[in-house]
């Protein structure tokens, strides 16, 4: 049976060669540090299921320590010079689309067909879990088909691989600690207190004025906790049902539907939804961290009163 | 209340712009204290959701494929293609971009995207490419903004797209949220409410990415 931890133990190697390759270039004055952080990552990812919570959390703690105190400095440039890939591009054409393309297609071929397939009764993957090992399996079947027909130095995916990782630096890290947070706030009881509050500040009566509290609720609080899925319980039991669908006699497949929408346009705004506002930043090598949420605002704030109005519109009865 | 101070430390930590890292520990920290929970519990509680949330890294994994292939010129690739193509200009890339992004999410295929398998090796040099091609001496704050608008177009494409498939994610919380309250609401009629939004979504940011055409060329003289 495939799981995730199989995948863990393939982000170790990713992970841990990041580490050595950047503590064997003694040209990066950074390069302690570097491996430091990508080794501490190793680690969890190695061995993280058997740690304790505690080890575990002590670990994170010291490699923000490393990421804020020191950073992670990008290191390499590209191995190969710019004639050397405008020559390699022309000579492989859009054939080199090939291997970049297999990624997705081979995803969702594994994702419709790995699900199914059992052995001796056992599912191969289990149902939950389909998505992420289909997208494992899909890279490494795609690593394997350019390695066949670039034939580049054995090494070369590893070293290109830390070059991005290092390029990336502390925000590969961002997402994965953004939804451990979210599981403090979730046991310190944040959603309770926040709804009680919203629940006490909601003018009731004004139909207008209550969907517009529950599409801007649904915003603002996706903002603040970075994901509406966290928002959508607290907003919609604690201002959509008993106001909109109980008080005004609303239709909660539309307010519920339209609602979440409202919360994905927070989503587009805050940096706490890391994994598709900042590192997307690092990725593209943006100077201003707040470049992908300033090119998405004026979308997210007219989809905002879009939602507003169609809720105000479709969602009562006439 | 005192809980609620973890979110303060996030909204300032951000509008500062000190280190995302930093600010997003202390948030966990405070908040786990204010709530009762003690230092080792707190400590604890993060170090169980961190290793807990693993999988959330496992996008990294792409990362050899795309670094093996930039190196054999995927970029350079992408640019030439865009550049041969006379009438594929930024706004024209991006658009069609979201158009397929919006409908391959519509049909349950989120993965078809994403930034780093398909935005920094493809869509970010196709439409930084199309400028290049337009815009004699493109500075660089330009190509910044062409970038993260590469990004912008992959975010708002899935957002806006997924919720038409009923077997996603979102539609399936929403679902459990609402028969938790004792309404029953159907997976098929949520997806059919998330259409209009989504035409909103595709005319507005549309529009702005025609637009970004516009502006570009206007930067020009």
């Amino acid at each position: 049976m495939i799981t995730l931890e199989f995948l863990y133990r393939l982000m170790g190697l990713l992970t841990g060669a990041t580490a050595l390759i950047n503590l064997r270039d003694t040209t990066n004055p950074n390069r302690i540090w570097n491996a430091a952080f990508w080794g501490l990552w190793a680690i969890s990812f190695l061995v993280g299921t058997w740690l304790s919570d505690l080890a575990s959390g002590l670990l994170i703690m010291t490699m923000v320590a490393v990421a804020t105190i020191r950073g992670v400095r990008c290191s390499g440039t590209e191995s190969t010079s710019l004639t050397e890939r405008v020559a390699s591009a022309r000579r492989w054409g859009n054939r080199l689309f090939l291997p970049a393309l297999a990624v997705p297609f081979f995803t969702l071929l594994a994702n419709a067909t790995i699900g199914r397939i059992t052995i001796d009764g056992a599912p191969l993957v289990e149902a939950k879990q389909v998505t992420l090992v289909s997208l494992g399996l899909a890279t490494l079947v795609s690593l394997s088909i350019g390695m066949l027909m670039l034939r580049p130095p054995l090494r070369a995916p590893l070293t290109e691989a830390r070059r991005l990782m290092d390029s990336v630096g502390w925000a590969a890290m961002l997402p994965q600690l953004l939804a451990a947070l979210g599981a403090v706030f979730a046991a310190a009881g944040v959603g309770k207190v926040v709804s009680a509050l919203a629940a006490s500040w909601i003018p009731s009566g004004a139909p207008f004025l209550s969907v517009t509290a529950y599409t801007l609720g649904m915003a603002l609080l996706t903002m603040l906790m970075g994901n509406a899925f966290a928002a959508f319980p607290v907003m919609t039991l604690g201002i959509g049902l008993p106001l909109l669908v109980t008080g005004l006699h609303g239709n909660p497949t539309i307010i519920a539907a339209i609602g979440m929408l409202s919360g994905f346009c927070g989503t587009l705004m805050t940096p706490m939804a890391a994994n598709f506002n900042l590192v997307p930043v690092a990725l593209l090598e943006l100077p201003d961290r707040y470049a992908v949420i300033r090119a998405q605002i004026p979308t997210a704030l007219s989809l905002l009163v879009v939602n507003t109005l169609l809720i105000y519109f479709l969602a009562f009865p006439r | 209340m005192l809980v609620l101070s973890g979110l303060l430390i996030v909204v300032l930590g951000f509008a500062f712009r000190l280190n995302p890292l930093l600010v997003v520990t202390c948030a966990g920290v405070v908040t786990g204290l204010a709530g009762g929970l003690g230092f080792e519990k707190t400590i604890g509680t993060l170090g169980h959701a961190f290793t807990e949330s693993r999988y959330v890294a496992i996008v990294w994994l792409v990362l050899p494929v795309i670094g093996m292939l930039e190196r054999a010129g995927l970029k350079e690739r992408a640019r030439d293609v865009v550049m041969q193509m006379q009438r594929a200009t930024t706004g024209r890339v991006l658009l069609a971009y979201l158009a397929l992004r919006q409908a391959t999410a519509a049909l349950g295929l989120v993965s078809l995207g994403g930034h780093p398998q398909m935005v920094r090796p493809l869509i970010a040099p196709m439409a930084e490419g199309a400028a290049e091609r337009d815009v004699p001496g493109l500075d660089q704050a330009t190509r910044h903004r062409i970038r993260a608008h590469a990004a912008a177009v992959d975010n708002i494409g899935v957002f806006f797209g997924e919720d038409i498939f009923i077997a996603i994610g979102s539609i399936l919380l929403i679902k459990g949220v609402m028969e938790q309250a004792g309404v029953r609401v159907l997976p098929t009629e949520l997806a059919v409410w998330a259409i209009p939004t989504a035409i909103a979504a595709f005319v507005i940011h549309g529009t702005r990415l025609l637009m970004l055409d516009r502006q570009l060329r206007k930067g020009t003289r």
